[in-house]
């Protein structure tokens, strides 16, 4: 049956043939959420470039077990909701070996039963509230959690004799709820006290009464552990209304606006944060100048946890020996001292990363770095 | 108790805004009877032709950061708005004004989604700073102010509520005294009647929308000059805080447009001081629920039978 076997057989073994070879050629495909635009954007087009770069650095020398990598990045616009339709439409239609985002902790929230659900590997680049990686095993981060900063600001307050310590957080923001409960432990189990607690919500801009109020509880400092575009008003409206103290903060402080809308009013304050570009290492410097060749902008500490997290992503490919879920998985929690940007990376049993804090300072409009705090 | 006196000032100055945003509301709502929701994202085009014409209109000018220099920009941004506003009308709304309400409402939401998501493809997503119009600082208060002077009372507040005030004496001016206040007003008592004794409809309406877009115009100016960071989503929260006030005070009533303004400034500071931010908008929410329930024409309102 020579017509049959050309009409049916031939095809089929065509098909069969393309089938086999399909995946060799076919790109290796990596799905990015992140907050592109909205209230979150600054954070969001960083991590997004540091792993831009780092995938076509990867690409650039000849992929990862012999495949071009392949970045699909969706904005999820800084909205509740979004993460999970994205995660979702990244494992249904584009089959995705691994999820890569996002920097808020609520977003990776969204997205990790998902991603669990479906044994697709997330690594999130800078979520540091710790629920994210309890969510299940094919979840991990590149970045500490939120203990080890409320821990590392509470410590760092405490010696430089501020024990009288207020608190100023943002009610809708895990992340910012997460950081103040572990300050508060540290600082009271440890001779300090915190004389007043206020809250504010992401997107407003006028903070005059809670200013108002944690003044007249005169503490020595003030803990606001939420994100640059609140934080910009509030150490503006704080030095207006009185307030003079030093404010403390975590790594939600480093946004391209920070400094530009709060002008010089934050001079003084301290803030723990992943990354300083300032740091002589070679590896941070070697990553700075990449980074401006490209972007004509120094990074900050969500540009190297993006490119980190890339990084560790195809490193464990490497290992793996394939992309397949389960040994993925298997390959990113056996990253043992990893040579990242933003330090040593460790992942330990819970899939957090074991490494240093850094904390920076802010005078004459501009970061420095103060001292590095190990876990 | 000069805790207690602080919040009512700091709440006295969002109140200002809220007024201002308020009366370009309930003003449209008085001739057209349809609540026109993009009026917080004019709120916030104000804002934003502050932040691109303030540092042009500063250097032209020679004046720098100076009160001459807000002036300016506020006339330049109003001006701005105002034509906006009516470009809105004359695009969006008059096509429409003979069909059910309903559909301009709706339209009304899609131009407010329209301008928010343009706004952030255009001038970008993330916060912007807002220019030094003026330099900003406590006021030292005279000391015969006794226990007072412990008050911190800024610069941008007092000129919030100047701006403010001149402002709402200006149009009460304009309403009452002025020929076309009065087809204003007599547009709003009776349509029919009014284009019968020979209102021109349209150059009201025109009118109407330009005078309450230039409100909104200043007071995205005056919040920008408090608060200096602005966004492309900064009038919605500011836009439906503005709309409840307006509720609040008697949709339609321009003194109830003030008062309505003032009162969720004081509440909002109020409940964030001493109660909690978490429940800021819920209590705000729940006043208007109240008085929707109690008085549903608003405070100052008065409540109109419906003519069958």
């Amino acid at each position: 049956m020579p017509t049959l076997l050309r009409s049916f057989l031939l095809p089929a073994v065509i098909t069969a043939a393309i089938a086999i070879h399909a995946p060799a050629q076919d790109r290796i495909k990596v799905g990015e959420f992140a907050s592109l635009t909205g209230g979150n954007a600054s954070f969001g087009q960083s991590s997004h470039k540091g792993t831009q770069l780092a995938i076509d650095d990867l690409n650039s020398a000849g992929g990862v077990l012999g495949r071009q990598l392949q970045l699909i990045t969706e904005d999820d616009q800084s909205l509740a909701g979004q993460p999970a339709t994205i995660v979702q439409k990244f494992i249904a239609q584009d089959k995705v070996v691994a999820v890569l985002g996002e920097v808020a902790s609520s977003k990776s929230l969204e997205a990790a039963p998902i991603c669990q659900q479906n044994h697709i590997p997330m690594i999130s680049p800078a979520s540091t509230n710790p629920k994210v990686t309890e969510v299940g095993d094919y979840i991990f981060r590149v970045c500490f959690i939120d203990p080890f900063q409320g821990t590392v600001m509470a410590k760092f307050a405490l010696a430089h004799g501020w024990k009288k310590v207020a608190l100023l957080t943002d009610v809708k923001q895990d992340y910012s709820v997460g950081l103040g409960e572990f300050f508060i432990k540290y600082l009271k189990e440890n001779g300090g006290e915190i004389v007043k607690e206020q809250k504010y919500s992401s997107g407003d801009k006028d903070f005059r009464a809670q200013l108002t109020s944690l003044k007249a509880a005169q503490p020595d400092a003030i803990f606001v552990p939420g994100y640059y575009a609140e934080v910009a008003l509030i150490g503006k409206q704080a030095r207006l209304l009185g307030l003079k103290m030093p404010l403390l903060g975590g790594d939600g402080w480093v946004g391209d606006s920070l400094l530009k809308v709060a002008g010089n009013s934050l001079d003084g304050s301290f803030f723990s944060c992943h990354f300083a570009a300032d740091d002589q290492s070679p590896v941070v410097q070697a990553f700075v100048k990449k980074f401006r060749a490209r972007y004509q902008e120094t990074p900050d500490d969500m540009a190297a946890l993006g490119y980190d997290s890339a990084m560790i992503l195809a490193e464990a490919m490497k290992r793996a020996g394939t992309t397949q879920g389960d040994k993925l998985r298997d390959a990113i929690a056996a990253t043992r001292n990893h040579p990242g940007i933003t330090g040593s990376i460790t992942l330990d049993e819970k899939r957090n990363a074991a490494k240093p804090a850094v904390i920076l300072t802010i005078s004459d409009g501009g970061f420095k770095f103060q001292q590095t705090v190990a876990p | 108790m000069i805790e207690f006196l602080q919040q009512l000032a700091n709440g006295l100055a969002q109140g200002g805004i809220y007024a201002l945003i308020a009366l370009g509301y309930t003003m449209i709502y008085g001739v057209l009877r349809f609540i026109n929701f993009a009026h917080g994202d004019v709120f916030m085009l104000g804002a934003f032709a502050g932040f691109y014409v303030g540092p042009w209109v500063l250097r032209v000018s020679g004046l720098g950061p100076s009160y001459a220099g807000v002036a300016l920009v506020l006339l330049a941004a109003m001006l701005l708005c105002a034509l906006i506003g009516i470009g809105i009308e004359r695009l969006c709304y008059r096509p429409l004004r003979d069909r059910p309400r309903i559909i301009v409402l709706i339209t009304a939401i899609g131009v407010s989604l329209l301008i928010e998501n343009v706004g952030q493809l255009v001038f970008g997503a993330d916060p912007k700073s807002f220019p030094d119009l003026v330099i900003d600082r406590a006021l030292v208060l005279p000391a015969w102010w006794g226990r007072l002077s412990a008050l911190t009372i800024t610069l941008s507040q007092v000129l919030v509520l100047g701006v403010t005030l001149l402002l709402v004496v200006l149009l009460r001016y304009i309403v009452n005294r002025t020929r076309i206040g009065l087809a204003m007003r007599a547009l709003s008592l009776n349509p029919t009647a009014a284009q019968l004794a020979g209102v021109d409809l349209d150059r009201v309406i025109m009118f109407t929308f330009g005078l309450g877009s230039a409100l909104a115009g200043a007071a995205g100016i005056l919040t920008s000059i408090q608060q200096p960071s602005i966004d492309p989503l900064m009038g919605i929260s500011a836009g439906l805080k503005a709309f409840i006030a307006a509720v609040l005070g008697g949709i339609g009533n321009l003194p109830g447009a003030v008062v309505g303004g003032v009162l969720i400034g004081l509440i909002e500071a109020l409940v964030v001081g001493y109660l909690s931010p978490t429940y800021r908008d819920t209590i705000v929410f729940a006043v208007l629920i109240l008085i929707l329930i109690f008085r549903p024409a608003g405070l100052l309102g008065t409540v109109q039978r419906e003519k069958v």
